[in-house]
């Protein structure tokens, strides 16, 4: 394949240097290409690129804010490295979180006045239940059924949508708010998530740290692990090699969506402290793109979760301050996914004058 | 001598290809002249498709020139090797299944280029040229219905449409049963008898020595000789390949067969096609004896193994391996009764490529063997591994060095050694040396008949009728689903063989 008289021709050995310079660069074509997108739009790029660095990092609230998002970005995209790796597309992280999130959120009204260490380990259990079981669903039906998971996680997530439409309007509605938001009781403030003081920063940020160690330890150190890597890589040779592809599968959808469920209990119980329409804002999303940007590595993902999270924050700083349209904060989002997909090509593939 | 020596089609003077840390092609010459066919023998690695892909304008070489008719040519992409008539078949075939046969001709043709596309002109010239060289295919048919033999003509009529005058062939043997290759034989020599030149890509010597002209031996990347057939042997061409001398014959030491390790009775089950594929076998291998199994590919050898290896269900039928009735079992419960599989596919099915040397190793005891309290036992899994590649002789830089890293020899060493190690009761061995090169060849069949001495029994499934007979003690014949004739290996003769996987009935005294 040939485009105008160049072509790229897959390195045999990747250099490390390259490794190290090439999201350097690119991190610096984004910012100026942004620059030059803020400056078409009429903007100040060099003030507008300040208000974002100032707005994700500026402060220890502005970090706190930051990393919360990350966190939460960090916890889907491990459900995400453990779906991914097994080459099941988990397209269903909206659903399972909100499932996650429905769970620990009934748990922690119906446990009212128990303590927090009582509470803390059934919510976590009951959260990553829940998206483990939203999860099995599209597993079996995939390694039964050869059903395509896509379209299957998919549908779940609008099933999951309406499920807690109708749930913070009817059955768990809060009673006695006049005109009443669509929102569940608030959880007692002894159980919600501690937090680091003058920050939003709370515990669901250890977790994500924690969890991320642990499905790390678990992806390249336990015979389960090795068994889930092995169906991704190369079914039939698993298969071949005794492994019973159909089980990894649904244990890597119950895996996968009980993490993307503990980010449900997280978003509840760090941020909101009641149950809410449009509790999941996209992470479902989102964190695919983290996990993969990551390399479907359990660090790789938490520092592409920062990255992600900081751009976020600091955008929307930099429109609170600026009033920057948010057409261009998200067109600023897809040009820095997209640089960074090149960087990859830059330094997996050489190109050569034909 | 020749007064008048016809000047050459194609030289290529002093051509280096480097790769990362190999030098693939060290300043090699080649001149191939009309009316020849030239081989270019070789292991594996030893740079053979490296040049021609030099030739056909995939690479770009580092250094050196590229002569055509003596005139010094650019060949940047197989456009411009097509358009001055050089074609290539590779050695995995470059059609499209679901189009037809006159479709895939004529793509990339200016005629495919049209809004309306005229395919009655395609049918008349494939048909043309498929009487002229003796290449019958059906233009209309989609490609994914022929055999493999049949997809090879279709690569060879690809290269005449577009007016091939040197057509580089590489390994084209390799996938087919003797009677088709001395067929391929017969339409290279007619292309020959007309001014064109053939480049003949192999590393069986016997086909080298009986169909082509020229040959150019190449080692390491240099061309360690260039000399006519005529001057040369067998034994001297592999010794210059090799670079040193080659045993021929491989030894089989007398052993008395105990008892069966592999009973199959009545065995019927349906392929891909959903046709059936297995038609009622039945045969048994006892401890220490390595039976074969010859057949054209397609005729149920790959199914035959799957239903064994609990990797496809029989419909009907039973599996014992040593004694223990084993029919669709799971695959792990298999091997843990005491099989171990060889596949024919080694990078589909054999191995992981994106896993590491070490990562491949432990594919089916990484639980039991190398896991302890839920956790892989590294140092053991390393130790292991390295032993692997010190026993097995698996050249590698490193255990941590990716599947995909190794040549096709090596991989195969490294799959018959992860099998071999676990110490099976039965060893089902699928085209174990296919595209392998001497050297390698010359191992694996040592390490199976050494498998053989300690009691393992073997069913060696080959296309390879030379392999069939020097290995086996007994040979079946598989066609269509069947077991069309059972031999002992003194009464087999290539021929009968031969003749037998193409389904002819053969009257063989006391059988």
């Amino acid at each position: 394949m040939s485009f105008l008289g160049l072509r790229l021709e897959k390195r045999e050995s990747i250099s490390p240097g390259l490794k190290v310079i090439a999201p350097i660069l690119t991190a610096i074509l984004a910012l100026a290409a942004s620059g030059a997108l803020i400056r078409v739009a009429g903007g100040d790029p060099l003030l507008s690129l300040q208000a974002i660095g100032v707005g994700a990092f500026g402060s220890m609230q502005n970090l706190g804010e930051t990393l919360v998002k990350a966190s939460a970005l960090v916890l889907v995209g491990l459900g995400m490295v453990l779906a991914f790796r097994s080459k099941v597309a988990n397209i269903g992280g909206e659903g399972q979180l909100i499932m996650g999130a429905v769970a620990a959120t009934w748990i922690g009204l119906s446990l009212e006045g128990q303590p927090f260490a009582l509470v803390f380990p059934l919510v976590l259990v009951g959260a990553f239940a829940a998206g483990a079981a939203w999860g099995a669903i599209a597993g079996w039906l995939k390694a039964r059924l050869e059903l395509n998971e896509v379209i299957v996680t998919i549908m779940l997530n609008y099933l999951a949508i309406y499920t807690l439409n109708w749930l913070v309007r009817g059955p768990m509605r809060a009673p006695g708010l006049a005109g009443g938001f669509p929102q569940s009781q608030a959880l007692a403030e002894a159980i919600w998530w501690p937090r680091f003081p003058g920050t939003r920063l709370h515990l669901g940020v250890l977790l994500a740290l924690v969890l991320a160690f642990l499905v790390s330890f678990f992806l390249f150190k336990t015979p389960w692990g090795y068994r889930l890597r092995a169906v991704g890589a190369n079914p039939q040779a698993a298969r071949y090699g005794g492994i019973n592809v159909g089980r990894m599968i649904v244990l890597a959808m119950v895996l996968s969506g009980g993490l993307v469920g503990i980010a449900g209990a997280s978003e509840i119980y760090g941020l909101h402290h009641r149950l809410l329409d449009g509790i999941s804002s996209g992470y479902g999303y989102t964190g695919i793109v983290v996990a993969l940007l990551g390399k479907l590595n359990p660090f790789g993902t938490i520092v592409a979760s920062i990255f992600f999270a900081a751009l976020a924050v600091g955008m929307e700083a930099m429109q609170r301050s600026l009033g920057t349209p948010f057409a261009l904060i998200s067109s600023i989002q897809g040009l820095v996914v997209l640089l960074m997909l090149l960087s990859d090509v830059v330094i997996e593939y050489r190109i050569r004058r034909v | 001598m020749e007064t008048l020596r016809a000047s050459p089609l194609v030289e290529m003077r002093g051509i280096v290809k480097r790769f990362p840390g190999v030098l693939a092609n060290d300043h090699i010459d080649l001149s191939v002249l009309p009316g020849q066919i030239h081989a270019l023998l070789g292991e594996n690695g030893a740079g053979k498709t490296t040049l021609m892909n030099v030739l056909y304008g995939l690479y770009q070489p580092e250094e050196g020139e590229i002569l055509y008719r003596g005139q010094k040519v650019r060949l940047a992409s197989p456009r411009d090797a097509i358009q001055l008539g050089i074609g290539m078949v590779h050695q995995h075939f470059m059609l499209v299944p679901p189009l037809t046969v006159a479709e895939n001709v004529i793509l990339g043709t200016p005629s495919a280029g049209k809004v309306l596309i005229d395919l009655d002109e395609a049918y008349a010239k494939i048909e043309s040229l498929a009487e002229r060289y003796s290449l019958p295919v059906e233009a209309k048919a989609p490609v994914w219905q022929l055999s493999v033999g049949e997809q090879q003509r279709v690569e060879i009529i690809k290269a005449l449409y577009r007016g091939a005058e040197v057509l580089i062939l590489d390994e084209p043997t390799s996938v087919l049963t003797p009677q088709e290759a001395e067929g391929l034989g017969k339409v290279l020599r007619r292309m020959a008898e007309e001014g064109k030149a053939v480049i003949f890509i192999s590393h069986k010597l016997r086909e080298v020595m009986s169909l082509c002209h020229q040959v150019t031996v190449l080692r390491d990347g240099k061309v360690v000789g260039t000399l006519p057939t005529t001057d040369t042997s067998e034994k001297k061409l592999a010794a210059l390949m090799v670079g040193r001398e080659v045993l021929f014959d491989v030894k089989k030491g007398e052993r008395a067969p105990g008892p069966p390790v592999l009973e199959v009775q009545d065995l019927e089950a349906i392929g891909d096609n959903g046709l059936m594929a297995l038609k009622g076998v039945a045969f048994e291998i006892r401890e220490g004896e390595c039976v074969g199994l010859a057949g054209v590919s397609g005729n149920g050898q790959r199914e035959l193994a799957e239903v064994i290896a609990g990797l496809r269900k029989a419909r009907s039928g039973e599996v014992r391996i040593s004694g223990q009735a084993t029919t669709n079992d799971s695959p792990a419960a298999i091997i843990q009764a005491g099989l171990a599989y060889v596949p024919e596919e080694r990078k589909r099915v054999g191995t992981i490529a994106e896993f590491s040397i070490a990562d491949n190793a432990i594919l089916e005891t990484h639980e039991w063997r190398f896991s302890h309290h839920g956790v892989l036992d590294r140092k053991a899994i390393n130790q292991y591994a390295d032993g692997l590649i010190r026993d097995y002789d698996v050249k590698t830089p490193n255990r941590g060095n990716l599947a995909r890293t190794l040549s096709g020899g090596n991989l195969q060493k490294l799959i018959l050694g992860r099998e071999l190690s676990r110490r099976p009761k039965l060893l089902i061995a699928a085209q174990p040396t296919r595209g392998l090169d001497v050297g390698a060849t010359e191992y694996i069949h040592q390490q199976l008949m050494a498998a053989r001495e300690q009691g393992t029994g073997i069913l060696l499934i080959s296309e390879d009728l030379d392999e069939v007979m020097s290995l086996s003690d007994r040979i079946l014949v598989l066609y269509e689903g069947q077991i069309v004739g059972r031999l002992s290996a003194a009464e087999a003769d290539a021929e009968t063989l031969g003749l037998m996987m193409g389904g002819a009935k053969v009257e063989l005294p006391g059988s």
